[in-house]
C-alpha cells in the first residue's frame, strides 16, 4: 500500500502533561477501580448494619480522637499537596524537592495515628461481623496510605537523582499528588461511616 | 541498540522506506532468545501468548466436560466418585469462565485494539506483560492444585457457607479464592490498558464516531471489568479472611450474612457474562461488515446498544437469586430489568440482519460462524428471557435447563464468534491462512454437535434433572437423553479437535496471507501480515469510518516521529487530535519478577496472614526497579 | 414436570406460554435470517433502502418492547397468583442438613409434636406452609410437581406453600449444590386424603413400636448399646441423639437415606453395614457390627413402623 503523508508532527511536544499524558489517565482508571472497592466496602458496612437488629452488635462506641485527628491531618495535607502539584506544573525543581519531603512526612504521620485507630474501635476483627468490616475498611485505607507513601518516597529519591529534572518526572509528581487527593477524599465517607453512623 | 545516535533525535521525516523500516525495527523489536521472550512488552507477542494459553485452557476445560459427560452417560455410573466429580465441574466452570472466556476476549483485544486504532503498542506495555504472567500463574495454581487432588469443589460461584471455614476444610476453597485474585488482577490491568489505549492512542482523525465497533465493544467491556471486578475482589478477600483469620462476614451467628456473598458474587457475576459476550458482539460486527462489504447498519444504534447493555448489566444480579427468599416485589423489578436487556440485544440482531439484507454476503468460514451464532444465541437469549421470569425460574433454577441456557449463550454467543474471529484474524496473527475446507468441517461438526448436545438439556431440565449431581437413579426418566447428550458431545469435541489440528497445521504450513486477504476496511489490515514489531512504518491518519475502503491503495500517514526512541501519538479523547509524541516503555524483565514476587506473596498468604506483610517487600522492590529510569531514551522527554 | 399442585399448575401455564411465544420469535428471526441471506437483491437506491430498513428495524425493536412488557406482566401476575396465602392450615418445619431433611411437625402441646425425616405427609387440597431452615449450608427445597423451589439459607427462615390437588407420592430433591452428597438428597411428599393423613399423624405421635419378635428385641438392645443411640432418636427408648434422622418410625417410611434406597429389611441392613459405600461421604459412620447384630438391628429398624 502506498503512503501519502498528510500530517507532520515534528513540532508536537515529546511528552504530554495532565490530560495529554497516558499515566494521568491510567491513574484515573486505577482510582476508579479502587473507588469502586471503597464504595463497596461502605455498602457492605451499611448492608450488615441494615440486617442487624442492634448495630455494632454489642460492641462499644468507637473513640473519636484518633480518627478525627487523622481526618484533620489528612485535610491539612491537601494544602502542600496542591502546592506541589502547582510547582510540578511549573517545573520548579527545588520547590518540588522540598514539597516531596514535606509530603513524605505527611504521608507517614497518618500511619502513626492509624495505629491508634484500630484499638479505638474497641472491637476485634474476629469478634463479630461489625468488627470484621471495621477492620477491613481501616486496613483497606491503610494500604492506600502506605502505597502512596512508598511512591512518594521513591519519587523523592528520584527528584534528588540525576533523573529528576525532566518533564516526565514532573508529570509523575503531579499524578502522585492527584492520587493523594484521592486517598484523602475516599477517607472522608469512610470516616463518617466508621465514626458517626454508629452514633446515629 | 547501536543505531541510537545519543542525544540526537532522528526523525522519520523524509527517510526512505528501507532505512525507516530498519531503524524502527532496531528500536522496537524484541531481542531473540529466551531472555528477550521473557522481557518483551510487544502487545502482539503478549497477545498471541495470551490467546494460545487461553485455548489450552479451553482444551483442558473441554476435556473435563468430556469426563463429566462420561460419568453422566448412564445412571449410577461409577467412573468418577462424588468428590472428584465435584472438583471436575467446579474446575470446568471456573476454568472456562476465569481462565478461558474472559482472558481470551482480552487477549484478542490486546492483540487487535492497538492495531485497529493505529498505534504502535498498547498503553502501559509493561503492565501488559505483568498481566500475562499473573494470568499464567493463576492458571497454573488452579491446575496444579487439581492435579494433586486439591482442586476447588464448591462450584464456580462457591456459595458460602459451603466454601466457608466450617464446611470446606483443607485449602481447596482458598485455592479457588486466590485464583480469582490472580485473574482479576490481570483482567483489571488489561482493562485499564484498553481504556487508555482507546481514549488516548487513536490515530489522528479517528474521532469517537469513527472507532471500529470491535473497539467500542472492548471499551465498554473494559469499563464493565473496572466496575464489576472489585466486587469479586471484595468478596473473595472477605472469604479468605473468614477462612484464615476468623472474621465473620458470612457467619450468621456473629452478625454476618450468607446472602451477602451471593449479592457480591452476582453483582460481579452478571456483568461477567457480558464481559464475555460484548467482545463477541464486536467480533460479529467486524465479520459481518467485512463479508457483506459494507459498514454495519446503524452504527450509532449499535454503539448505544453496547453501552445500554453495559449499564443494564449492573441492574440484573438478583435474577440469579430468585429462590433465595428475597422479597417478591423486589424480584419482579429484576424480572423487568433482565427482560429489558432483550431490547439492546434484539436491536443488534436486527441491525446485523439489516446489514445482511442489503448485500449478499460471502459465505466464508468466519461468516458461517456468524450464522451459527445467530441461530444459537437467539435460542439462548430466549431461554434467558424465560428464566428471567420469577415463577418460571423457581421451577428451572439449578436444573439442566439453566445449564442449557448458559451454554447456548456462552458457546453460541461467545465461542462461535470467537472461532469465527480466529479464522478471520488468523492471517493477521500468523501471516498464513487457515484451511477453508477444514473450516467448513469444523463449523459443521461443532454446530451439529453443539445443538445435539445441549438442546436435550432443556428437556432434561424441564423433566426435573438438577445440575451438579454426579449420578442419578435408573428410576429417573433421564437416562436415554443423557446417553444421547454424551454421545453428541463426541461430535462436538471432534469438531474442536479438527479446529485445533487445523490451527496448528496452518500456523506451520498454511498458505501465505497477503496484507488484507478479506478486503476488510479497518486499520489492522493496513499493515503486513503479521505486522512488524512497530505495527505501522508511519502511523495512519483516519479520515472516514472505513479508512481502507475510501481509497484502498493509499494510506494517509503522519511524519515527524522519532525513530530512535519508541514513540507514538497521544491524541485527544473525542476528536483524536494529536496532542503529543509520547514515548512507549521498552522491554523489561521486571514485570516478570514483579509477577513472581506477587505470586509468592499470594500463594503464601493462603497459609499465613503474615505473608502479606513480608511478601509485599519483594513486590515493592520489584515494582520500584520496574519504574526506576534506566537512562533509556524512552525514560525522558 | 408433572404438575399436581396449585402453584405448579399456574407456573406450568406460564412456562408453556413463554416457550410458545419465544419459539415463535425465534422462528421469525430465523426466517428473516434465511431470507436475508438467500434473497435476490433488486436494484434499489441506497437512500430509499436505508430508510425502509430503519423503519423495519425500529418496528422490530418496538415489537420487542411490547412483547417484553407483555411477558413481564404475565410473569408478575403469575407471581401474584402463587403468592403465599396468609393463613395456611398447617405449618411444617423442614430443616435441611448435609444430606438429609429433618421434618418437624410442631404442636403447641409438645407431647403431640413429632419429627420424621425425608418424608413429608400433607393433606390433599389444603394449603400447607413449609417453614424452611438450614442447619449447615444452603440447600434448596424442590418438589417439581407441587411448586417451584425455595432455598434453605442458614441464619434465615424462608417459607413455601404447597397445595396438592390430588393424592400421590411426589418426589422432591435438594436443588442447591450442598457438598459431596448433594446428589442423594431427595425426599418424598405424600399427599393423602385428610382422613388418612390424620391417621398417619396419630401413628407418628406414638412412641417407637415395641419389638414383637425376638430378633427385633435383640436388635433394640444392640441398637441402644451401640453408638447408634448417640445420633438417633427412637422415642420411648433412651436413644435421644439428634445428629441423625429420627428413627421412631423409620420402618413406615418409603425410603431411607434421603431417597437412596427403598425401605426393606435388606436395604436397611446394607445401609447400616456400610453407609459409606452406598452414599460416600455422608455423615453416618460405619459402626462395626457382627452379622447377628446387624440382622437384629435391621429387624428392629424395620419393625419401627
Ligand atoms: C455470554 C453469556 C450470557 C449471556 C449473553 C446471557 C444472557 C442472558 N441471560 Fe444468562 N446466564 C449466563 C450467561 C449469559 N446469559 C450464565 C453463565 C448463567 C448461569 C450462571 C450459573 O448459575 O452458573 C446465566 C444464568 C441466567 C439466569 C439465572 C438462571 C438461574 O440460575 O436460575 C437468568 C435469569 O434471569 C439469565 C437471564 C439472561 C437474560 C435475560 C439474558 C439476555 O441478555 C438475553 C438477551 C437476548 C435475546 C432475548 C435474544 C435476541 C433478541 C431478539 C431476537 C429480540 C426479540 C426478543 C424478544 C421479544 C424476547 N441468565
Ligand atoms: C465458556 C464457557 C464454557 C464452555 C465453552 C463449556 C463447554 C462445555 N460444557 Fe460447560 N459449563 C460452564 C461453562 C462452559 N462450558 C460453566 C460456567 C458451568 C457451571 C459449572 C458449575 O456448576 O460450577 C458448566 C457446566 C457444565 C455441565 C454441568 C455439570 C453439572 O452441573 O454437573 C456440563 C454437563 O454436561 C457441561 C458440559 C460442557 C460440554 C460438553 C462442553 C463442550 O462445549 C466442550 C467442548 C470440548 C472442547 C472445547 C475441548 C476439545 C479438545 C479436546 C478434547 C482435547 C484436544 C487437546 C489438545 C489439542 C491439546 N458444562
Ligand atoms: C455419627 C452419627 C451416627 C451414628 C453413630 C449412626 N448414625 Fe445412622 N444416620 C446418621 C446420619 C447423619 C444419617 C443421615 C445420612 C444421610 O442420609 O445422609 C443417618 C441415617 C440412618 C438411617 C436412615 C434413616 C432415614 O430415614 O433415612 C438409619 C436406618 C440409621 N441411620 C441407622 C443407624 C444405626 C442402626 C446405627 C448404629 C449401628 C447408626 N445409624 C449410627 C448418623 C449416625
Ligand atoms: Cu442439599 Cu443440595
Ligand atoms: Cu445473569
Amino acid at each position: 500500500m502506498k503512503q501519502a503523508v498528510v500530517l507532520d508532527l515534528t513540532r508536537l511536544p515529546p511528552h504530554g502533561l495532565g490530560g495529554a499524558s497516558l499515566t494521568w489517565w491510567g491513574t484515573l482508571a486505577f482510582m476508579l477501580i479502587e473507588g469502586t472497592g471503597f464504595a463497596l466496602s461502605i455498602v457492605v458496612y451499611l448492608y450488615l448494619m441494615s440486617l442487624a437488629s442492634q448495630w455494632r452488635l454489642h460492641a462499644p462506641t468507637p473513640d473519636l480522637l484518633a480518627g478525627t485527628a487523622l481526618t484533620a491531618l489528612l485535610i491539612t495535607s491537601l494544602l502542600p499537596n496542591l502546592l506541589i502539584a502547582r510547582w510540578a506544573r511549573d517545573q520548579k525543581l527545588v520547590k518540588v524537592r522540598i514539597g516531596l519531603i514535606i509530603m513524605s512526612v505527611l504521608g507517614a504521620a497518618p500511619l502513626v495515628l492509624r495505629f491508634f485507630e484500630f484499638p479505638a474501635m474497641h472491637v476485634k476483627w474476629d469478634q463479630n461481623a461489625y468488627g470484621s468490616i471495621v477492620w477491613v475498611m481501616l486496613g483497606l485505607h491503610t494500604t492506600h496510605i502506605i502505597t502512596d507513601l512508598i511512591e512518594t518516597l521513591v519519587l523523592t529519591c528520584l527528584m534528588f537523582s540525576r533523573h529528576g529534572d525532566n518533564p516526565r518526572r514532573y508529570g509523575d509528581v503531579s499524578d502522585n499528588a492527584m492520587y493523594w487527593n484521592f486517598v484523602v477524599a475516599t477517607w472522608l465517607p469512610m470516616y463518617v461511616c466508621l465514626y458517626w453512623v454508629p452514633r446515629l | 541498540m547501536t543505531l541510537r545516535d545519543d542525544g540526537e533525535v532522528l526523525r522519520d521525516t523524509a527517510m526512505d522506506e528501507l532505512e525507516l523500516d530498519r531503524r524502527l525495527a532496531a528500536t522496537w523489536s524484541t531481542p531473540a532468545g529466551f531472555w528477550g521472550a521473557l522481557s518483551t512488552v510487544d502487545h502482539k507477542i503478549i497477545g498471541r501468548r495470551y490467546i494460545v494459553t487461553a485455548f489450552i485452557f479451553l482444551a483442558l476445560g473441554g476435556s473435563l466436560a468430556l469426563a463429566m459427560r462420561l460419568q453422566l452417560s448412564q445412571p449410577e455410573a461409577r467412573f468418577i466418585g462424588p468428590d472428584r466429580y465435584n472438583q471436575i465441574f467446579t474446575m470446568h466452570g471456573t476454568n472456562m469462565m476465569f481462565l478461558f472466556a474472559v482472558p481470551v476476549m482480552e487477549a484478542m483485544a490486546v492483540y487487535l485494539v492497538p492495531l485497529m486504532v493505529g498505534t504502535r503498542n498498547i498503553a502501559f506495555p509493561r503492565l501488559n506483560a505483568f498481566s500475562y504472567w499473573m494470568y499464567l500463574a493463576g492458571g497454573l495454581l488452579l491446575w496444579i492444585a487439581f492435579a494433586v487432588d486439591t482442586g476447588p469443589d464448591v462450584g464456580w460461584f462457591a456459595y458460602v457457607p459451603l466454601s466457608g471455614p466450617q464446611y470446606a476444610a483443607g485449602k481447596r476453597a482458598d485455592i479457588w479464592a486466590q485464583m480469582i485474585t490472580f485473574t482479576e488482577v490481570s483482567a483489571l490491568a488489561v482493562a485499564v490498558e484498553i481504556v487508555v489505549t482507546v481514549f488516548k492512542q487513536r490515530a489522528p482523525g479517528m474521532s469517537l464516531d469513527r472507532i471500529p465497533l470491535f473497539v467500542w465493544s472492548m471499551l465498554v467491556t473494559s469499563f464493565l471489568i473496572i466496575m464489576a471486578m472489585p466486587a469479586i475482589m471484595v468478596a473473595s478477600t472477605a472469604l479468605i479472611l473468614d477462612r484464615l483469620v476468623g472474621t465473620h462476614f458470612f457467619n450468621p451467628a456473629e452478625g454476618g450474612d450468607v446472602l451477602l456473598w451471593q449479592h457480591l458474587f452476582w453483582f460481579f457475576g452478571h456483568p461477567e457474562v457480558y464481559i464475555i459476550f460484548l467482545p463477541a458482539v464486536g467480533m460479529v460486527s467486524t465479520i459481518v461488515a467485512t463479508f457483506t462489504r459494507r459498514p454495519v447498519f446503524g452504527y450509532l444504534a449499535m454503539v448505544m446498544a453496547l453501552i445500554a447493555t453495559g449499564v443494564l448489566a449492573f441492574g440484573l444480579w438478583v435474577h440469579h437469586m430468585f429462590v433465595a427468599g428475597l422479597p417478591r416485589l423486589g424480584e419482579s423489578f429484576f424480572t423487568a430489568s433482565s427482560m429489558a436487556i432483550a431490547i439492546p440485544a434484539g436491536l443488534q440482531i436486527f441491525c446485523w440482519l439489516a446489514t445482511m439484507w442489503t448485500e449478499r454476503p460471502l459465505f466464508k468460514t468466519p461468516f458461517l460462524f456468524v450464522i451459527g451464532f445467530m441461530v444459537i444465541f437467539v435460542i439462548g437469549g430466549m431461554t434467558g428471557v424465560m428464566v428471567a421470569s420469577v415463577p418460571f425460574d423457581t421451577q428451572v433454577h439449578d436444573t439442566y435447563f439453566v445449564v442449557a441456557h448458559f451454554h447456548y449463550v456462552l458457546v453460541g454467543g461467545a465461542v462461535f464468534p470467537l472461532l469465527g474471529a480466529i479464522y478471520y484474524w488468523f492471517p493477521k496473527l500468523t501471516g498464513r491462512m487457515m484451511s477453508e475446507t477444514l473450516g467448513r468441517w469444523v463449523f459443521g461438526l461443532i454446530f451439529t454437535g453443539f445443538n445435539l448436545t445441549f438442546f436435550p438439556m432443556h428437556i432434561l431440565g424441564l423433566q426435573g434433572m438438577p445440575r451438579r449431581i454426579y449420578t442419578y437413579q435408573p428410576e429417573m426418566p433421564w437416562s436415554a437423553l443423557n446417553m444421547f447428550v454424551s454421545l453428541s458431545a463426541v461430535i462436538l469435541v471432534a469438531g474442536f479437535l479438527v479446529f485445533f489440528i487445523d490451527a496448528v497445521r496452518s500456523a506451520a504450513s498454511g498458505s501465505a496471507a497477503p496484507a488484507n486477504p478479506w478486503g476488510a476496511s479497518t486499520l489492522e489490515w493496513a499493515t503486513s501480515s503479521p505486522p512488524p514489531s512497530y505495527n505501522f512504518a508511519r502511523l495512519p491518519v483516519v479520515g472516514s469510518f472505513e479508512p481502507l475502503s475510501a481509497d484502498p491503495d493509499t494510506l494517509s500517514v503522519v511524519t515527524g516521529l522519532s525513530v530512535n526512541r519508541r514513540e507514538l501519538i497521544v491524541s485527544s479523547v473525542v476528536e483524536a487530535l494529536p496532542e503529543a509524541r509520547e514515548s512507549s516503555p521498552g522491554n523489561s524483565i521486571w514485570p516478570l519478577w514483579s509477577a513472581l514476587a506477587t505470586t509468592v506473596m499470594l500463594i503464601w498468604s493462603i497459609f499465613s496472614p503474615w505473608a502479606v506483610v513480608w511478601g509485599s517487600i519483594p513486590v515493592a522492590i520489584a515494582l520500584i526497579c520496574w519504574f526506576w529510569p534506566k537512562g533509556a531514551p524512552e525514560d525522558d522527554s | 414436570l408433572d404438575p399436581q399442585g396449585h402453584p405448579a399448575i399456574h407456573v406450568e401455564h406460564l412456562i408453556i406460554g413463554m416457550i410458545i411465544v419465544c419459539s415463535v420469535i425465534w422462528l421469525l428471526v430465523m426466517i428473516m435470517l434465511g431470507w436475508a441471506l438467500l434473497r435476490n437483491r433488486p436494484d434499489e437506491s441506497e437512500r430509499s433502502r436505508e430508510r425502509k430498513l430503519t423503519i423495519t428495524v425500529s418496528t422490530a425493536v418496538g415489537a420487542t418492547v411490547v412483547i417484553i412488557a407483555g411477558l413481564t406482566i404475565a410473569s408478575f401476575y403469575t407471581t401474584r397468583s402463587i403468592a403465599l396465602p396468609e393463613n395456611a392450615a398447617l405449618t411444617i418445619t423442614v430443616r435441611g442438613q448435609q444430606w438429609w431433611w429433618q421434618v418437624v411437625y410442631a404442636d403447641p402441646d409438645p407431647a403431640l409434636g413429632f419429627q420424621t425425616a425425608n418424608e413429608i405427609h400433607i393433606p390433599v387440597g389444603q394449603d400447607v406452609r413449609i417453614q424452611l431452615e438450614s442447619v449447615d449450608v444452603v440447600h434448596s427445597f424442590w418438589v417439581p410437581s407441587l411448586a417451584g423451589k425455595q432455598d434453605l439459607v442458614p441464619g434465615r427462615s424462608n417459607s413455601l406453600v404447597l397445595r396438592a390437588e390430588r393424592p400421590g407420592v411426589y418426589r422432591g430433591q435438594c436443588a442447591e449444590f450442598c457438598g459431596l452428597q448433594h446428589t442423594h438428597m431427595a425426599m418424598m411428599v405424600i399427599a393423602e386424603q385428610p382422613a388418612s393423613y390424620q391417621r398417619w399423624v396419630a401413628a407418628q405421635r406414638d412412641d417407637g413400636a415395641m419389638p414383637g419378635d425376638p430378633d427385633a428385641a435383640a436388635g433394640k438392645t444392640a441398637f441402644l448399646a451401640k453408638p447408634c443411640a448417640a445420633c438417633h432418636t427412637v422415642r420411648g427408648t433412651p436413644a435421644i441423639g439428634a445428629t441423625g434422622p429420627d428413627l421412631t418410625h423409620v420402618g413406615s417410611r418409603q425410603t431411607i437415606a434421603a431417597g437412596l434406597l427403598e425401605t426393606t429389611r435388606g436395604s436397611l441392613a446394607a445401609w447400616i453395614a456400610d453407609p459409606q459405600t452406598l452414599k460416600p461421604g455422608n455423615n453416618m459412620p460405619m459402626v462395626p457390627l457382627t452379622s447377628v447384630e446387624l440382622r437384629d438391628i435391621s429387624a428392629y429398624m424395620e419393625s419401627l413402623k
